[in-house]
């Protein structure tokens, strides 16, 4: 094969490699830290200053602001998560298993968050801190997930082999995200039906819409912020590990 | 604006429990990069580092 038939690597490619990331990304994290900023008080300032009361939850109406933007997030994470184990086992990208493991976490916090919240939510509104109705168990199901995944990765020490074996994981604990999606509509429950991702669009008045989506964008910013840096320290920890095994080899054979 | 209504004691902890995570995550997100970089730089003292690195230098 001529130099000019090798097929280049088109722009995401290149952008994607582990070295072109920490190059790309180093610009990325203090805009995008101002940004996340600015968006959480803009968001705060919305949900306690300028936003009314609902006329049935009165005040319990702001839980709502923290709420669903961590529930949006417990399962957009693992959405990225899904893609990525995709990456990982259909074109064995070098960065797909280094975002699953950035972003385990990540997921595990905001589902608990999600968890936590709505519990606080549920005792006035409901009567109860928890009830074992579809939506509530599918989402601790899903938290279960993301801790399986992450004492997954912690498992194995060569990281090539945890990346197949949670990817795999990723794509069969995928089938819960729906179940939780149209959980409060395929079984009777306690949990009110979707209200902001509906096909006829949100059905809220503005006054409460725009501080739940500058919230949703505040925490959105954050959760990128936090998977960029996250996959860049495990870059620099897999060239660590990578540099510590070299030297102990050199060691070895001295 | 938030009034002094029923309540009030719900929504306090629902954000102090979230401050309370979010903050933590992100010092745990800053705590373990700090020690990946500073592992690095040991190892670059030692005069450990990686061959495109020390063919650029």
């Amino acid at each position: 094969m001529s130099v000019d038939t090798v097929k280049q690597p088109n722009w995401f490619s290149r952008l994607a490699h582990p070295g072109q990331f920490l190059n790309w990304t180093r610009h990325v994290v203090w805009p995008l830290a101002g940004a996340t900023v600015v968006a959480f008080v803009v968001g705060l300032w919305f949900a306690f200053l300028n936003s009314p009361e609902d006329y049935q939850m009165g005040d319990m109406v702001r839980v709502m602001y923290v709420h669903v933007p961590n529930a949006w997030l417990s399962q957009a994470v693992y959405g990225v998560m899904f893609c990525a184990a995709l990456g990982t086992l259909v074109w064995r990208h070098p960065l797909a298993d280094v975002a699953n493991k950035a972003a385990a976490p990540l997921g595990a916090v905001f589902t608990t968050l999600a968890l936590y919240t709505g519990a606080l939510w549920g005792r006035p509104t409901w009567g109860t801190f928890w009830e074992w109705d579809g939506r509530m168990t599918s989402t601790l199901v899903l938290l279960l997930i993301y801790l399986g995944i992450i004492a997954l990765w912690r498992a194995f020490d060569d990281q090539l082999k945890a990346g197949r074996i949670v990817a795999i994981v990723t794509l069969v604990g995928a089938l819960n995200i729906p179940i939780i999606k149209f959980s409060v509509d395929w079984w009777n429950t306690l949990h009110q039906p979707a209200s902001v991702f509906t096909a006829e669009g949100p059905r809220m008045p503005a006054s409460i819409l725009t501080p739940l989506l500058a919230m949703m964008l505040a925490f959105t910013l954050l959760f990128a912020l936090l998977q960029i840096v996250r996959m860049r320290t495990e870059i620099l920890r897999r060239r660590a590990d990578s540099l510590s095994r070299q030297a102990a080899l050199q060691g070895g054979a001295k | 604006m938030i009034g002094d209504g029923m309540h009030v004691e719900f929504i306090a902890w629902a954000y102090a429990g979230v401050a309370l995570l979010i903050f933590g995550l992100i010092g745990y997100v800053v705590w373990e990069a700090r020690r990946v970089k500073e592992r690095l730089a040991a190892l670059d003292k030692a005069g450990i580092r990686r061959r495109s690195a020390e063919t650029n230098s």
